[in-house]
Formats: structure tokens, sequence, C-alpha cells
């Protein structure tokens, strides 16, 4: 009963994607399934693990402009480009992780955040990532030379089916043996390590999987906006999904789809204002780290629960 | 004679003065890095826009109020130094008992609207800011032509360096700071205000940070984005040098500087990822960093 009961608002967020499309600008849909997807990844680590990375970009802009490269000019299929995105992000992950977790807290942040500058600096020079323009009119093959997804109507359905892969994935690892140790990683790391885990190999394949979905994300928002630029992987980026996770709720399952889709929400509101989308998020990250640390969900799940208010994360 | 390894030796000079004045930027800045960290725990994500802050405050006394380039070298740091004292006391304050992680998740958010602030007010192209007179010019020194504003910011910021340094190694205040940064407990108990030493400690950072902002400004068009971009490579300064160590920021800041120079010299294209490689080579060999201690 109670796990019928849990399930009861994933099947209606379900239904809701499945009837979406006929009543919202699908494109703004998408836009909204690939950040939450890319946000799920990012607190996979996060609020799994404990693990703030600030070079998450990398990861999702590397595999970008990989499957960019691969639908335009090696003429990959889809689901391939996409596949071969995610890939190269995992291996770049597993670089970054061996290196990273050798530093904790924030130090951790500030070395994921200085290799994905490195990254950065390799898309603004490589010759396949044409600098400044980035990979643009990506073309959208059909998948398996059959199905056709040319237009965004279609191209939903696609986008929708793989996030759901994603989430599925994650959802997975999080209530699996694997996920309870990562908890407990984040909750006592020594008390972990005296239990007997090999709590270095734990964190790395989080952060491989974590960097992997995040390149998933990625090359999923190539096919959505045919184009691999260098705003996806510079670390303004990387800052947005961690403002996406915050606000909606580290460590809760829902909270970067919530969060994703507000600040793509602000986003578009204010496209037109100029730089002071850039203020608001700034206002926003403030507040929430001062007021509603919880973020949306956790605050939701916290009144549900009605504990006194208390600080997570110390 | 006028060239080493096929490369013309003015050439040479010519980057290794361009990076030595760079590793001056990224020495001021990380020394105020690992100052505020030291204390108050924090990775002062906002760091860059105090440096920005410092280049535009230098602007607007210029444009708005003539003052020129001498007396901003001392009016932006305080303007700036006193900003910082402010945040402090507002916004960072409630969240010292709390993981680190919200202290750079915050200061990440202020850096946000303040780079946004500016870029909604004055866009991205850059505003110039004259070379003032009594700095114009260029010595000979026989291998090469030095330009004395150059020369100046190296000299200027090494001089910080040495005097922030010596406060903190030499004095009662700077021995005070260093056992709080130990102990902060025990010193509390001794009678000594530390929240009061938190704040001037962070004003502090940010007047450094402010400071390198104005010797900046004459070299680099002044920009909102100029410190979003450097602070990324001072973090990296700061990973290489070790966190525990002001003499560590300083002088880590200066070679890297350097290296990258010489870089750009023998293979251009590597010249904005060394430091990130070293970092990573370092990270490899010694995962506290050059002269730090392991935490």
């Amino acid at each position: 009963m109670a796990v019928t009961r849990s399930l009861l608002p994933w099947l209606a967020l379900g239904l809701a994607l499945i009837v979406a499309p006929f009543f919202v600008y699908p494109v703004f849909l998408m836009k909204v399934l690939c950040f939450a997807l890319f946000a799920c990844a990012f607190n996979l680590l996060l609020g799994y693990v404990g693990l703030l990375s600030f070079g998450h970009a990398a990861f999702f802009g590397f595999a970008a402009y990989v499957s960019a490269h691969a639908l335009k000019v090696w003429e990959l299929g889809p689901l391939q480009a996409v596949a071969l995105g995610t890939l190269t992000a995992g291996v770049l992950g597993l670089g970054f992780g061996w290196l990273a977790i050798r530093r904790q807290g924030i130090y951790f942040a500030m070395v994921t955040l200085a290799l994905a500058q490195m990254i950065y600096f390799l898309c603004l020079q490589a010759a396949f990532t044409h600098g400044e323009d980035g990979i643009q009119a990506v073309p959208r093959p059909p998948v398996f030379g059959l199905i056709d997804v040319s237009d965004p109507g279609r191209l939903y359905w696609l986008v929708l089916a793989l996030t759901v892969l994603g989430f599925l994935v994650i959802a997975r690892a999080i209530h699996s043996p694997f996920g309870q140790v990562l908890t407990a990683i984040r909750e006592n790391e020594p008390r972990a390590i005296s239990l007997g885990y090999d709590v270095d190999r734990y964190k790395l394949v989080a952060f491989v999987l974590s960097a992997a979905l995040a390149g998933f994300a990625g090359a999923i928002k190539v096919m959505v906006f045919q184009l691999a630029s260098l705003t996806d992987v510079h670390w303004h980026m990387s800052g947005e999904v961690v403002l996406m996770t915050l606000i909606g709720g580290v460590g809760t399952l829902a909270g970067p789809l919530v969060g994703a889709a507000v600040v793509v929400g602000i986003q578009n509101v204010f496209a037109s204002f100029g730089a002071w989308v850039t203020i608001i998020q700034g206002v926003i990250f403030v507040a929430c780290v001062l007021l509603f640390r919880r973020g949306i969900m956790g605050e939701i799940a916290a009144w549900r629960q009605r504990k006194p208010p208390d600080a997570p994360g110390e | 004679m006028s060239d080493l390894l096929g490369v013309p030796l003015p050439v040479l000079w010519g980057q290794v003065l361009i990076g030595l004045i760079n590793g001056s930027f990224y020495a001021v800045l990380s020394l105020g890095l690992a100052l505020i960290f030291g204390l108050l725990n924090i990775i002062n994500f906002t760091h860059g826009a105090f440096y920005m802050l410092g280049a535009f405050v230098s602007w607007w006394l210029l444009r708005i109020l003539g003052i020129g380039y001498w007396p901003a070298l001392i009016l932006a740091p305080l303007a700036v130094g006193l900003f910082g004292i402010v945040l402090e006391r507002l916004l960072l304050k409630p969240l010292y008992k709390l993981d680190h992680l919200y202290g750079l998740l915050l200061t990440f958010g202020l850096a946000l609207i303040l780079e946004g602030a500016l870029r909604q007010g004055y866009g991205v192209s850059g505003l110039p800011y004259a070379i003032p007179p009594s700095l114009q010019g260029a010595w000979n020194l026989g291998f090469m032509f030095l330009p004395v504003y150059r020369g100046w910011v190296v000299l200027a910021s090494a001089v910080v360096c040495l005097v922030v340094w010596l406060l903190i190694e030499k004095t009662r205040a700077g021995a005070v700071m260093r056992a709080a940064t130990e102990n902060p407990t025990l010193v509390k108990a001794f009678g000594i205000n530390v929240p009061l030493l938190v704040t001037a400690t962070y004003g502090l950072g940010a007047a450094l940070a402010a400071f390198a902002g104005v010797l900046a400004a004459p070299i680099y068009s002044v920009n909102p984005l100029m410190g979003s971009n450097l602070i990324i490579v001072v973090f990296a300064v700061v990973v290489i040098g070790g966190m525990g160590s002001i003499l560590g920021a300083v002088l880590t800041g200066f070679a890297l500087g350097v290296i990258e120079g010489l870089t750009k010299v023998v293979y251009p294209e590597a010249s904005a990822t060394v430091v990130f490689v070293i970092m990573a080579l370092v990270l490899l060999v010694k995962p506290a960093g050059l002269f730090g201690r392991t935490r």
C-alpha cells in the first residue's frame, strides 16, 4: 500500500508529461527534460555521496560536442550518437574522478572546476568544435533509419523516452545496495571505511555514473537544439546545475526535476532582459543558501512530516 | 646570441614579463583567498568579483569624481574592503556553523549578482583606463624594453605580498590570526574578539583583490567579466600551492604566471591550460599541494 502511494505522484507526473506537448511548446518541455536529467545526474553525487562537483559542465558539454560531431560528420543515427556521447563523458569522468577524489570537500569542488576548465579550453581550440561558432545545424536523422524524429513534436517522444530511461537508471542506483553504501559514505565516511567498504572505489563509480548521465543529458540536448556550443562547457553551466539541484532540493529524487523546471522557466521569462537572468539566478542562489537550504521538494517533505526545521548536511 | 632554442630573446623576455605580470595578479588574489580560507574556511567565489569591482571603482573615481590613479590605489581597496565587511556581517556569518559548501555556494551567488549587475549597466565590451602619466614610457634594459607600468605592477604586487606576509608572520596581530585558524575557541578564551578578526580578514582579502583590480585596470580593459575567468586559474593556483601556506600561495602564483608565459613561446595553444595540467600532475604526486599540509 505504501509503495503504491509513493508511486502515485510519479504516475501523475508521467501522465502529465504524456499530455503536456499538446498544451506546452515541445521545445521548452524538452529543454526542461534535458536539464532535469543533467541535474539528477549531478544530484546523484551531491545528494547521495555528498560530493560537490563544480565541473559537471565538462561532461554535459563535451558529450554534446561528441554527439553533434557524430551526427553531423560521421552521420551516425541518433541513438548511436547519444551512446557515443555518454560513453565519452563516462571515460572523461573516470579520469576526473580518479584525480578529484584525492581531495575532499571544497578542494574537491575546486579541483573539478579547474579540470573542467581544461575541457573548456580544449573545446575552444580543438578543430572539430569550431571554436566560438560551435557545431551548428546538427541533423536529426531517423532512429535506426526508420523512425522519423525531424520535427519537435515527434522528437519529444524520443527525448521523453531517453530521459525517463536515464531517470530510471538513477532511481535504480539510489535504491540499490550500492546506493545505500553511497548514503553511508555521505553520512559518515570514517564509519563506512571502518565497515570495510572501499570508499574511494564507491566514490569513483558514483562519479563515473554521474558523469556518464550528465553526458547523456548533453547528448540529448544536441538533438533538441541541433547545436553544441561553448555555453555548454562553460563553468557557468556547472553553476546552473548546482542552482537547479539546490532550488529543487539536494538529495531528493524529484528535487532536480522541479529545480530544472523553475530555472529553465525563469530563463525563458527573462530571456529578453539581458543580464537580469544572471542577477536573478544569483539572488535565488543567495536566498536558497540563507533561507531554504532544503529546496522546494525538501521543504515540502519536511512540512508534510511536520518536523522541526533544522539545517541539512552539517 | 640573440635567440634561445630558436626563440628570439626579446620575445622570450617579453613573455617572461607578461608571465610575471599575470603571476602578480595570481599571487595577490591567491594570497587573499588563502587568508580568507584560513580563518573562515570558505572558498571565496566572490574574489573574482572583488577584483573586477576594484577596477570598476577606480574607473568610477576617475570618471565621476575626477580622482586619479594614485588615490584610487588606496581608495578602491578601502571601498571594496568595506563592502566585503558588510557582506561578511550580513550574509556569511549565519553560515559558519554549516557545511563549508554553503559558503562556496553563497559567494558564487554573490559573484553572479555583482557580475550581472555590472554587465547590465556596462555591457561586456570593456572600458579603457589610461596609464597614469608618471608611469608611462619604457626603460631600456639593454636586452629588452620594459614598459614602466608593467615593471611597477610586478614591483607593487611583490611589495604588497611581502608586507602581508610580514604582517602575518612577524606581528602580534598576525600571531593571533594564525592562532585563531588553528583553534578559534581557545583564542576566544584568551579574550580575543574572534568574530571581529574574521570580519577584518574578509575585508583585507577583499581589499587585496581590489588592489589587484586597480593594478589591472590600465593593462586590461575594465570589464564585468574580467574576474570570472581569472578566478578559476587562481583556484588552480591555490590547489597547487596548498591552502595551508601563505608563502605557497604567493610563490606558486608568480611561478605559474611565468610558466604560462614561457608556454606561450614554446607551444601557444597550451598556454591557457598549462596551469590546469600542472594542477593535475601535482595532485597525482602531492595531493595536499606543494606547500600544503594535509587536512
